[in-house]
């Protein structure tokens, strides 16, 4: 089974440390990606907003690209694009007449065989495998005191003929990834709400208005991170922050769902891309940092009790 | 999109309808009723982010966030005045981006959407915070297969024209424009 690997733009650009970070996971999982070659942009947002045919071949190319490279699977980390390959893919099965039209805008040979696979699906497979390098690792371990809420956003459970890996209301796919992690997923009401997508640049004010509410509930909730699986997503909850009022809350970082394998895995922070962010992580990290080495000495203190009661124990028999 | 039976489900889980003057439910009973005046003549087919809370919360299968892009490309054939400057210049901008390079440039499609829409100083004092971060490549990638994507945009666009041409003759309501043809929801399903 050969995966194949479609960036996207915007991991290439924005969202640096979500490749950054993917890649060193893939790495350290030995998961052998191989980029498409000469891959094009799948049209996002704005190419079914203007046509529909031309939301379907954009990323059709990069599809058949991939076939001709002989693979079988396609990992598409961007939930943005993977909504658009998985619905190309949809549509060239399901509707009438696109079988045959779309390799003839393409000029290129088509059969649509590839599977298109979310990067949650692909960690959640994974879960046994990074849960193991978990519990093998020695010093004490920061993320077992991580409250984190699981953000879906809209792209990966919907249209649920489309995606369908997860339910569409209540997804469980990245809470998995979280407890294998040994971080604690926090259950909250907006994991499936809109952050305001692609109206980031457009249309500012409708997304610090749904980003803000999303943020707001995720800290009610408990949590003190966001988990993301989705460029925009992200940019929406991280960059646009600032520019939110929290009423006086301290900001929430908001964490690529391949920071956190790569943390779990024991990856070096700098590997991961944090100094990226626009929401400084380093408090979060120093205080769940300061909290391990406080339960660690506990339990410490606890054994060494023991020990002695152990031996005062076996000294009075 | 008939069996609508205007509920409202999907304007409640709508996050863009405290902005829409129709949200969805609206939509699709204008829709239903082939009401066109009313709903190419104000932003709310605009507004839909495509989110899909509403397809998937409606109780009767009916796909609004479908018919919402079906309208809007309908809209944009009728000359697409109501759309809000700037969304419009972030889309005609984006798929500019695709055609010139193949892929898309955020710097390029930043700067081009600031020409198109007039909001010229939107947004600048973030971008050397931006670039601090590495998050600016300046130089576009532009992919071999260029001519490509190209070739591939005016075959979309033929194709457009095309399906177009013979509606334009006939009386073409909406409601047929966005149930029938090749982007039909609930064919799809
Ligand atoms: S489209 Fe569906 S959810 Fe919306 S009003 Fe009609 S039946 Fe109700
Ligand atoms: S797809 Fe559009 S109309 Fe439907 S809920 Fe989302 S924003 Fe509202």
């Amino acid at each position: 089974m050969t995966l194949a690997y479609y960036p996207g733009c915007s991991m290439h650009g924005t969202s640096r440390e979500y490749e950054e970070s993917l890649l060193a996971v893939a790495a350290a999982l030995e998961l052998g990606l191989t980029e498409i070659a000469d891959w094009s942009c799948c049209g996002a947002s704005s190419a079914h907003a203007a046509d529909h045919l031309l939301g379907v071949a954009l990323p059709a190319r990069n599809l058949a690209l991939a076939e001709a490279q002989g693979a079988d699977e396609v990992l598409a980390p961007c939930a943005a694009c993977y909504n658009r390959l998985s619905g190309a893919v949809h549509a060239v099965a399901e509707e009438p007449g696109m079988a045959a039209k779309v390799p003839e805008v393409l000029g290129r040979a088509f059969a649509n065989s590839v599977r298109v696979l979310s990067i949650v699906e692909l960690l959640q497979g994974l879960a046994p495998v990074i849960e193991e390098r978990v519990a093998a690792r020695l010093e004490p371990n920061p993320l077992e005191h991580l409250n984190i809420a699981a953000y879906w956003g809209c792209l990966l459970v919907r249209p649920a003929a489309i995606t369908g890996f997860d339910d569409a209301e209540r997804p469980t796919g990245m809470d998995d990834v979280i407890s294998a992690c040994s971080a604690n997923p926090v259950s909250w009401n907006m994991a499936v709400e809109c952050c305001g997508g692609a109206f980031s640049v457009s249309r500012t004010s409708s997304v610090l208005r749904l980003s803000r509410a999303i943020i707001e509930d995720a800290r009610h909730c408990g949590a003190d991170a966001i988990l993301a699986a989705c460029p925009l997503c992200h940019a929406n909850l991280d960059f646009r922050q600032s520019a939110m009022s929290l009423r006086g809350e301290p900001p929430m970082p908001v964490l690529y769902i391949t920071q956190l394998v790569g943390l779990a895995l024991g990856l070096p922070m700098a590997a991961l891309g944090f100094e990226r962010h626009f929401v400084d992580t380093q408090p979060l990290f120093a205080r769940l940092a300061r909290e391990a080495e406080k339960a660690a000495a506990a339990a410490a203190e606890r054994d060494a009790a023991k020990a002695a009661r152990a031996a005062a124990k076996a000294g009075a028999s | 999109m008939a069996r609508c039976y205007q509920c409202g489900k999907c304007s409640a889980g709508c996050p863009m309808g405290a902005e829409m003057a129709l949200p969805p439910h609206d939509i699709m009973r204008l829709t239903i009723a082939n009401d066109r005046e009313r709903l190419f003549n104000d932003d709310s087919l605009w507004l839909c982010l495509t989110c899909e809370t509403c397809s998937a919360r409606c109780p009767n299968d009916v796909d609004p966030a479908r018919v919402i892009d079906a309208l809007r490309e309908l809209a944009a054939g009728e000359g697409a005045e109501h759309a809000p400057r700037n969304i419009r210049a972030f889309h005609e901008s984006f798929l500019e981006q695709i055609r010139s390079t193949g892929r898309l440039s955020e710097v390029g499609l930043i700067m081009q959407y600031k020409l198109r829409s007039g909001a010229l100083l939107q947004d600048v004092a973030v971008a050397p915070a931006m670039l601090r971060r590495g998050k600016l490549p300046l130089r576009p990638q532009r992919i071999a297969g260029v001519g490509e994507v190209k070739a591939l945009m005016a075959a979309c666009e033929r194709e457009r024209g095309a399906r177009a041409a013979p509606a334009a003759g006939g009386a073409a309501a909406p409601g047929a424009g966005a149930t029938g043809g090749h982007h039909n929801g609930e064919d799809a399903r």
